[in-house]
């Protein structure tokens, strides 16, 4: 992992949807600075040129000042423009344009205290059906042995694979606690909610080794909770999963117990 | 004033003795369980100034573990026990104890009760010209509901399994399965809301009926009018989250599952319970609280502000009125704002844009509050008095905290920076440098009228100077590390690779906070030195204009030696062809 990229200020952006996020931000920082400044030299100025000293005395009838009314509609203006012009769009169109399914890659993400659990569907596409009853240390995310479209099924621990260029939606959820999905590079956080199961995308546009933490207090281990992040070109993506597909001879020993019944 | 008369005597036994002052009280009776709100005032003040300090001292605790992660802690790390800080390094658990703690006392044990229990008790009453609070029993009741709440908070961390430790909101899942310092902490709530509702009442109610004669509305003093929407902000908001602490309570003890759903492993183990719960209610719950909360801690100290500068420019406040509407506006708003401390739930894109739509509203009162006090500073003659620094303060301070919450209350940023250290440096720009300063500039004010002696100037000075310096080492390097993406919470922030590239900023900040720690040293020194050696003042030291200053200093029970008339507005100060830059509200011709 480099550690260079990470400083003082924004790490760099590994996603699509990120720069708008940065673009935002940006804007936000510049505004917040040039009404802090300009604020700021005019209090320093009331302070030393209305300080008490011999001679001088306070001014009764309060100043009309135009200005303050004209920053106040400044102020007003811009934060329309924030909301209407950047946040809001940026955000709706984050949310509500979820890439089609049929083009991305799903993934399912069980956090727990404290590791993330990955499922990926394998080669059919389908993610096997899963049941808390049925998880156990070998089975962390319960999937059901009994049924065909788990079989293919690749679960990994703390390590999450993606391909570059590819949308991916992630369907998080959670055992036990509340615990937050964050992957800085990715500009992505997504709170995984116990009881839910909620989507989040993210198509990401350089390849590399970064790393996903959890941004809710989740107890004792919530500061050891996290996880690689690995961006692997489509050919590497493809070799990582076909290496680490569960191996095809499993599937009639699984159902051999059954037909001793 | 019949009405006034009508509520001192509705207060029955325990006031007979109201007529007759030179009647003494025993000693239990006039400083423990006291009816005189001047006195529980001071209670509420003192109790909550030295839960402020332990919950500073939790922090920087906390900050050595944030500095130098796995080190053993010289000295102090052996004397807390082999259970928090094995071999003199601090648990995980331990930690996160200590950040539940933090936050808990210092907003519920420490800010509240200074602002509200300790100045709203001593000044309101004074400042509208009434001999008490319209009910001092349920006053009286009110301290020492509060008390024991305190004391169950500090006393759960002798439990087994240690204090509360899922944070101050207390999330569920997690608190719901935590151990029994959990179910202290809810107890604890429960008792400390009790007596924040009591006390909400009964300023309410004080407000209404309890002003001198000539007083109206329109020439109250602005910290009344702050005081007045706090405790309508009290009285709304606490209940739904007794409401919920009560659930959280019969969720760990009673076997509900309000905020449990189905299906829930922990451990690798299913939990035993009937689910069907949503944790994301407590949340709405908790956050309908918590966000007015954030009002009631800096609408008093924009009060205490308010107060300072007009006294200190020698002019009336500019925007007298905006500010009393802006007040009143920031007290609706601030309870449909709640939600935007959810944004990463998961919520859907209408709820979302409401949220964010509302919190940029609420914003637009707060630059009106904030260009008035500045405005009022334009044209005064200024007096950089130890309560002025402090407010002065105030106004850069609370412009930090204000403008870096405009990328938390956008969803687009709030994505990147939602959780992160920027949260922390934000929220605390606003409480402490914001409120607690604003705080400290109330207490150098009034500390003579509470004493009938005035605090040391240079002690002031050095206090406010050596905090202003550190206190902005601690919290400026965090707006960084949340840029750079640092979680909150982290027991080591050296997990991560975005968490080592700020390290240094850590060890900064720890040495802010610490240095922040000995500042207060001087302060301590002047708040009890000062009890005996400071210099010896008559009613009205500061040559102020509103009715507190009409009473003797101290005020002997029942507050006023003539009942009080008011003739004029609050702040009329430098009014041109008056002998005295000064014309006090209370006196006929001035």
């Amino acid at each position: 992992m480099d550690e260079k990229i990470y400083g003082w200020w924004l790490p760099p952006d590994v996603s699509v949807h990120g720069a708008k996020i940065d673009q935002l931000m940006s804007v936000l920082h510049w505004f917040m600075l040039l009404l802090f400044v300009g604020w700021g030299i005019f209090f320093l100025y009331c302070l030393i040129r209305f300080r008490a000293r011999p001679g001088h005395t306070a001014l009764y009838t309060p100043v009309k000042a135009i200005a303050t009314k004209y920053i106040e509609g400044f102020v007003v203006v811009v934060e329309i423009f924030l909301l209407v012009g950047l946040s809001t769009p940026v955000w709706l169109a984050y949310k509500n344009n979820v890439p089609d399914a049929g083009k991305a890659l799903r993934v399912r993400l069980v956090a727990e205290q404290f590791a993330w659990n990955f499922q990926y569907p394998g080669k059919d596409g389908k993610f096997g059906k899963t049941d808390p009853s049925l998880i156990s240390g070998d089975n962390p995310l319960g999937i059901d042995p009994e049924d065909p479209a788990g079989k293919d099924d690749l679960v990994t621990v703390n390590n999450f694979h993606l391909p570059i260029h590819r949308p991916v939606i992630v369907d998080i959820s959670s055992k036990d606690v509340i615990h937050s999905f964050n992957v800085p590079v990715l500009r992505v956080k997504q709170d995984t909610i116990p009881g839910q199961q909620i989507p989040v995308w993210f198509e990401a546009t350089q390849a590399g080794h970064f790393e996903l933490g959890c941004a809710q207090l989740c107890g004792l281990g919530h500061y050891r909770m996290r996880g690689d992040v690995l961006i692997d070109t489509p050919e590497d993506f493809a070799k990582w999963e076909a290496e680490n597909a569960p191996p095809p001879q499993e599937a009639p020993a699984a159902a051999a117990p059954e037909e001793k019944k | 004033m019949s009405v006034q008369h009508t509520a001192a005597k509705g207060n029955g036994h325990g006031h007979a003795h109201e007529g007759h002052g030179e009647h003494e009280l025993p000693f239990w009776r006039k400083y423990i369980f006291s009816v005189d709100h001047k006195v529980i005032g001071i209670q509420y003040g003192v109790t909550a100034l030295v839960f402020l300090l332990f919950g500073f001292t939790l922090m920087m605790l906390m900050r050595w573990q944030l500095a130098y992660p796995g080190r053993p802690l010289p000295v102090i790390g052996n004397l807390l026990g082999e259970t928090a800080m094995p071999g003199g390094v601090m648990a995980p658990e331990f930690y996160n104890q200590l950040g539940a703690m933090h936050g808990t006392i210092m907003v519920f044990l420490g800010v509240v009760p200074l602002a509200v229990g300790g100045f709203g008790n001593f000044v309101v009453p004074l400042q509208i010209g009434a001999p008490d609070m319209a009910f001092p029993r349920l006053n009286m009741v009110s301290y020492w509901v509060f008390l024991p709440g305190c004391l169950l908070m500090v006393a759960s961390f002798f439990l087994p399994g240690g204090a509360a430790q899922s944070g101050w909101t207390s999330y569920p899942p997690l608190s719901d399965i935590a151990p029994t310092g959990q179910t202290a902490w809810l107890f604890a709530m429960v008792l400390i809301i009790t007596s924040s509702l009591l006390g909400s009442i009964n300023f309410i109610v004080t407000i209404v009926q309890l002003r001198a004669k000539g007083l109206s509305y329109w020439r109250l003093p602005f910290f009344v009018h702050a005081q007045l929407v706090t405790a309508f902000l009290l009285l709304l908001a606490f209940p739904p989250l007794e409401a919920a602490s009560v659930m959280q309570l019969m969720d760990r003890l009673a076997g509900t599952s309000f905020f449990l759903p189905s299906g829930l492993v922990v451990s690798g183990d299913p939990l035993k319970v009937a689910g069907g719960g949503n944790p994301l209610l407590w949340q709405h719950l908790f956050w309908f609280l918590a966000h007015p909360e954030v009002y009631v801690l800096i609408l008093p100290a924009m009060g205490i502000v308010a107060e300072v500068i007009a006294n200190n420019t020698r002019k009336p406040l500019w925007g007298y009125r905006l500010l009393v509407y802006s007040v009143v506006f920031l007290g609706f708003m601030s309870f449909v704002v709640w939600a935007h401390h959810m944004f990463m739930t998961g919520m859907g894109t209408t709820m979302s844009t409401f949220f964010q739509t509302t919190t940029m509203i609420i914003s637009i009162p707060s630059v009106v509050i904030l260009t008035c006090f500045i405005m009022s500073l334009y044209g005064g003659n200024i007096r950089f008095t130890a309560p002025m620094l402090f407010a002065t303060a105030f106004l850069p301070m609370f412009a930090i905290g204000g403008l870096t919450g405009l990328p938390l209350g956008l969803t687009a940023s709030d994505i990147y920076l939602h959780d992160t250290f920027y949260v922390i440096g934000h929220f605390h720009y606003v409480v402490a440098p914001g409120t607690l300063f604003a705080l400290f500039a109330g207490i150098y004010y009034w500390y003579p009228k509470a004493t009938g002696r005035r605090m040391n100037e240079t002690l002031g000075k050095v206090h406010f100077w050596l905090s202003f310096v550190a206190i902005n080492f601690v919290f400026m390097p965090m707006f960084f590390q949340g840029m750079a993406g640092l979680s909150r919470r982290l027991y080591d922030p050296t997990i991560y690779a975005h968490g080592r590239g700020v390290q240094a900023l850590n060890v900064l900040i720890s040495f802010g906070a610490w240095g922040l720690g000995l500042a207060q040293i001087p302060f301590i020194v002047n708040f009890f030195m000062s009890l005996k050696n400071g210099a010896r003042v008559a009613e009205n030291p500061w040559n102020a204009t509103t009715l507190e200053w009409a009473a003797p200093s101290p005020p002997g029970h029942g507050n006023f030696v003539t009942e009080p008339v008011v003739y004029r507005e609050p702040y009329e100060y430098s009014v041109p062809g008056k002998s005295t830059d000064y014309s006090p509200q209370f006196r006929a011709e001035a």
